[in-house]
């Protein structure tokens, strides 16, 4: 979405709401990009890009950098939280996340990463937000509005 | 919020110096993060602390760049950097980044080998044991049964969960290094009887008894249940320490699986019924010869070329059985001019391996037998690799990716073929 597509939508009632639970707190406000694959850390991102590398993964080779990261959870290798960590330091990390299953994984990667983040929503987030889309993040107050993308 | 004892109130408070009450922060924004409602004491951690690549010290060069302020900044996840003390819980290191002998061998540089020194002298320091291996249970520790952990390494999990009956998340990093020193973890999860509980069932219908054959089940179930607990029952036969060992690092791949129950075969699954504890009973997935066949296709679709010029045995660590196998299948035969075979394990059993002669048969055909890490972990192939042959579900499920390679998985026998003849003959019998 362009910065004046964004101005735009901004002005507009949301497209839809959804409420979650606090992973982390925090507001943002950016674009989605939704997988409805898992996400391994170690092994599957490489964390000086923010790229999903494994192999036949929706978004191989997509980097999250600086993106609304909506996806159903955490998978794989324990070094999840390390990787993601990593990410923050590179300068490669989402902006914020979104994930539907808890697990210590994801736990533990959105504390250490620091951005706002959520899970336990009243709606699939998977089913309504699409890539692309705008969203603002209060993940304090725990929910998310959506805009959706022109295209 | 999680509640605190009057202990953890005090660590949080300072009493127990700043490194504790550090930790107990990270750990209560953790446990928040998960909606623990407290914690559980643990005196059995295994992580990887402290340890970082010469980028991650540059980082924090303003805090001096070493361990202790990698330690308070990276581990504990802490705005300052505190003094680290000796670690108050019993203290593990698993897997490093190379062979403190034969990392010129795995291409690493002098540099890069001053910078491993110096991390694993400041973690023995520390009071963190060296077992530097992915499967401490081979190693020197074995937790018991109902015992609290607090375990990174996904196939080190699975297997104290579902094996041995031991109770621990996958943790992180972070969150072992803080348990290191508040000997706390929050009490969510796998700490919880009513969480241990099976999800969704797995009939297996094709007989699976060899570790081949146990490495693409895992890999099946992981891909059917994700990262639920399946309830496995049917013709599994002959269980052994490696075969599982296989099985729950293959699952926690393709899935995120940390436990399994295998009825009649593992502690907590007597029967179906306990093994569901009454929960309710979600999916049934089928484990039939088409099943099998199509694991096998999909762990060797990275694979193209017969030509193979590396093979690596060791994920998980291979055990003395394993090594003393892949010696007996060696001995007298050759690896290939344009082929490399690297076999990893821990230092505690090379250790078992150089005195039963293993090290020494192995070396005679021309194989490396190395320690403390593996190809995925260090990233270290032999140069110019094209392509691998494995026998291990969860390292072909990771190198070919990691590295740009192609993969193949086979049996140990077909590896060891592949490494003395330069080409792949592993078929699906």
């Amino acid at each position: 979405m362009s910065g004046a597509a964004m101005a735009k939508a901004r002005g507009q009632t949301p497209d839809y709401i959804i409420h979650g639970r606090c992973v982390v707190p925090g507001c943002v406000e950016g674009e989605a990009l939704v997988t409805h694959d898992t996400i391994s850390g170690w092994g599957g991102v490489s964390p000086m890009t923010g790229t999903i590398i494994e192999s036949r993964h929706e978004l191989n080779g997509v980097s999250f950098a600086g993106k609304v990261l909506v996806f159903p959870g955490a998978k794989g290798s324990s070094g999840w939280s390390s990787i993601f960590h990593m990410t923050r330091l590179a300068g490669t990390a989402p902006l914020a996340m979104l994930f539907n299953v808890m697990t210590t994984k994801a736990a533990l990667g959105a504390v250490v990463l620091r951005v706002p983040t959520l899970t336990d929503f009243d709606r699939d987030p998977l089913a309504i937000i699409r890539s692309g889309d705008l969203l603002r993040i209060d993940a304090t107050q725990g929910h998310v509005e959506g805009w959706r993308a022109i295209r | 919020m999680a509640k605190l004892t009057g202990r953890e109130e005090a660590m949080l408070a300072g009493e127990d110096g700043a490194a504790v009450q550090k930790a107990m922060e990270l750990l209560i924004r953790y446990a928040d993060a998960l909606g623990a409602e407290d914690f559980v004491e643990t005196n059995n951690v295994a992580g990887v602390p402290g340890s970082a690549p010469p980028w991650i010290k540059q980082y924090y060069a303003a805090d001096g760049g070493d361990y202790r302020a990698v330690f308070s900044r990276f581990d504990l996840d802490a705005d300052e950097v505190v003094d680290i003390p000796r670690m108050n819980a019993f203290s593990c290191h698993l897997q490093g980044g190379m062979d403190p002998m034969l990392w010129r061998e795995q291409g690493m540089s002098e540099a890069a080998f001053d910078n491993f020194r110096s991390d694993e002298q400041q973690v023995a320091e520390h009071g963190i044991q060296l077992l530097k291996t992915c499967t401490p249970y081979l190693a020197g520790n074995v937790p018991v049964m109902g015992e609290h952990c607090a375990w990174m390494e996904s196939s080190a999990v699975i297997f104290c969960n579902s094996v041995i009956g031991g109770r621990t998340n996958c943790e992180g990093r972070e969150s072992t290094s803080a348990a290191m020193l508040a000997r706390r973890i929050p009490n969510w999860g796998f700490h919880r009887d009513e969480y241990r509980k099976g999800q969704h069932s797995v009939d297996v219908a094709v007989p699976v008894d060899e570790v081949f054959e146990w490495g693409m089940l895992g890999y099946f179930v992981g891909g059917a249940v994700q990262d639920t607990i399946p309830v496995i029952e049917g013709a599994i036969a002959a269980p052994s320490l490696i075969r599982h060992k296989h099985f729950g690092a293959a699952a926690a791949s393709s899935g995120g699986v940390e436990m399994y129950h295998m009825v009649g075969i593992t502690p907590e699954a007597p029967s179906v019924e306990a093994a569901f504890g009454g929960a309710r009973r979600g999916e049934t997935f089928r484990y039939d010869a088409a099943a099998r066949r199509r694991t096998y296709e999909t762990l060797n679709s990275v694979g193209q070329c017969e030509d193979v010029d590396y093979v690596m045995l060791g994920c998980p660590h291979y055990s003395i059985e394993q090594i003393a196998h892949a010696a007996r299948l060696i001995e007298g035969r050759k690896v290939h001019t344009n082929a490399e075979l690297w076999i990893f394990t821990s230092r505690s059993v090379k250790a078992l391996a150089d005195a039963n002669g293993h090290t020494e048969t192995l070396r005679k055909a021309g194989a490396l037998l190395m320690t403390d890490t593996c190809s995925a972990i260090s990233q270290a192939v032999p140069k110019g690799t094209r392509v691998a042959a494995l026998d291990s579900a969860k390292q072909v499920h990771y190198l070919p990716a990691m590295m740009g390679i192609e993969g193949w998985y086979g049996t140990t026998a077909d590896c060891i073929d592949a490494a003395c003849s330069g080409k792949w003959r592993g078929r699906l019998a």
